[in-house]
């Protein structure tokens, strides 16, 4: 318990029960963030290389995990799709996450009629589903990365100012913020210096969890062609290029699939050990 | 009663909520929103239908009346009319619901089916049978339903023909569909139900019971399964939302009808009405699911009082 009492510090004492799966977990992170970083430290290949000669070759000991309709390399495809896919799932999670800390922060410690505002405004959000939200603001604002990624973001705002809201409402009154209220702190400074980093915790692991819920949303929309621009490679805008040659070449889509699931099974099992620890359970 | 009644009233404010956020959309929408409800800055409408729509919400008029009228058409059931289909959308949305409601009553059915029968057989059993139980929920609650639908149709259609890849006639076009929709939603509500299934067996009228001399089983199902509906009753509107979301891409997969498919056509096709149209509906229904979630908990669990 002792570890936890200070924010911000990471134990790095090997853990009393290993864990093969967050370790294969935590090494699949770290090789996508040396795919999204420097992809050509994986791959020599260039992913946009066309050479209609060489297409839909299987998998083969040149072409690992095969070529596209293009000629195109799969696995260069896939290694270079990491940097795009991964920046969906963390820019709009931190779109959402900022809007979440605003509202959620002044529905915490603002009067109780904005209290009140922002969380009738949060259960409208709630009712709208996701994806058809993003759908809708694509439809009045236009196709286009940016509006996909801020739809993203907008979909995920209601989860994490309710989060925000309810760690402010607990922190609010601890004894430490009293003293520095009363030791004559401004008010603003009591609030970033004193609320937010102890509010904070539970909230980076919820968004944690939440990159993996937003990598699926922002690739469905890729998928739906409100993504990525067709020549640059994405997981999901691979995937529906791939739908069509399923009949021939099963690797098109049988790879960023794979991609997609060991991506969002990895960060969510890291997240998920993070909330256990952090609650003081070790399963 | 009382609180029934205060529970329908903010139903009802945050329905109006969701027609006053639509008509926010319209009106800062990236252009001309006559031009957003006839299909976006590249439609070229007859003067005819410019005028027609300029009539109907009253673009003339000051903005709070055109608010007024805007909201008073909604709360009678009018979304307007789609410039694509020339009908108007609740008659759109009429001709369409039917398979949607097929595809997520099916999905619906196996994934509680198949939550509950994970729940009951694996909790607190051997620690290998709950590793490879919760595996395999992490897994599937983290594959979205395009991705395995992909997979399912690869397999099942193309390198093993035994399913139609597409359509929406005949129980074999819904299976996959079905499939695909359901499994995540199953991996998600099977790791509550299991959790919950585990803090319930630790109770003492489980104990009680097993000294009565009921089986292992007997006991999961007469009395611990009864206490773990609730959580699943509560979820009943993350189901539903789940299920609507996942309808957009599988019905557009597998080449079916439905309000999920004509959601995406008309989102591509700015077909402001319909979009709008089946973004309230589906907030009507989740209110509504939301509302029933309350009554049902107090049946199942009379210590739950609506608040």
């Amino acid at each position: 318990m002792s570890t936890y009492a200070i924010p911000w510090r990471f134990t790095l004492a090997l853990p009393n029960t290993f864990r093969p799966g967050l370790s294969l977990a935590w090494l699949f992170v770290i090789g996508l963030s040396i795919a999204a970083l420097v992809p050509h430290w994986l791959t020599g290949i260039d992913p946009l290389a066309a050479a209609a000669r060489n297409a839909y070759l299987p998998p083969s000991s040149s072409h690992w995990l095969g070529t596209d309709e293009n000629g195109r390399d799969v696995l260069a495809r896939l290694i270079h799709g990491v940097r795009p896919s991964l920046l969906m799932g963390l820019v709009s999670t931190a779109i959402g996450l900022g809007a979440g800390i605003i509202l959620g922060l002044a529905a915490g410690l603002g009067p109780r009629l904005v209290d009140g505002a922002i969380m009738r405004l949060i259960d409208v959000l709630l009712a709208f589903p996701d994806l058809l939200l993003a759908l809708v603001i694509i439809t009045f604002w236009g196709q286009g990365l940016w509006i996909t990624l801020i739809a993203v973001g907008v979909a995920s705002i209601p989860r994490f100012a309710r989060m925000v809201r309810a760690q402010t409402l607990v922190v609010r009154d601890a004894p430490y913020v009293e003293a520095a209220t009363t030791l004559g702190r401004h008010r603003a400074a009591v609030v970033f210096r004193h609320v937010l980093p102890n509010a904070v915790k539970p909230i980076l692991i919820l968004a944690t969890i939440g990159i993996g819920h937003n990598i699926i949303t922002g690739a469905a929309l890729s998928f739906l062609g409100f993504g990525a621009s067709p020549p640059a490679p994405e997981w999901g805008s691979m995937l529906a290029m791939g739908r069509n040659y399923l009949a021939n070449a099963w690797w098109l889509v049988a790879w960023p699939s794979v991609a997609i699931i060991l991506t969002v099974v990895s960060i969510t099992a890291i997240g998920r050990d993070w909330l256990a620890r952090s609650e003081g359970k070790s399963r | 009663m009382k609180q029934l009644a205060a529970r329908l009233l903010a139903g009802v404010g945050v329905l109006w909520g969701a027609a006053t956020l639509t008509f926010v959309a319209i009106h800062f929408s990236a252009g001309d929103p006559v031009l957003a409800i006839l299909g976006g800055p590249d439609a070229i409408p007859t003067p005819q239908q410019l005028a027609q729509v300029r009539e109907e919400y009253g673009f003339d008029q000051p903005l709070w009346v055109q608010y007024g009228r805007y909201v008073g058409r909604i709360a009678h059931g009018d979304f307007g009319e789609s410039y694509r289909l020339r009908i108007p959308v609740t008659e759109a949305i009429g001709k369409q619901i039917g398979a949607t409601l097929q595809l997520a009553l099916s999905a619906a059915l196996l994934a509680i089916g198949l939550a509950l029968a994970s729940a009951v057989l694996t909790a607190k059993r051997n620690p290998w049978v709950r590793r490879v139980a919760s595996a395999s929920e992490l897994v599937l609650s983290s594959s979205p339903s395009f991705v395995l639908g992909i997979l399912l149709l690869l397999v099942f259609s193309f390198q093993w023909p035994v399913l139609p890849p597409a359509g929406s006639n005949g129980w074999q076009t819904l299976i996959l569909p079905t499939i695909a929709l359901a499994l995540p939603i199953a991996g998600m509500l099977s790791q509550v139900l299991r959790q919950e299934l585990e803090d319930i067996l630790e109770q003492p009228f489980i104990a009680m019971a097993r000294a009565r001399g009921l089986s292992q089983t007997a006991v999961r199902l007469r009395h611990a399964l009864r206490h773990a509906l609730v959580p699943l009753v509560t979820l009943s509107g993350f189901i539903f939302a789940s299920l609507l979301g996942g309808a957009v891409v599988t019905e557009m997969l597998f080449a079916r009808q439905g309000i999920g498919r004509m959601m995406l056509d008309a989102a591509v096709a700015k077909d402001a009405p319909v979009v709008l149209g089946i973004t309230l509906l589906a907030a009507l229904v989740y209110v509504g699911v939301n509302l029933l979630v309350d009554v049902l908990n107090g049946l199942i669990d009379p210590r739950v009082k609506p608040r």
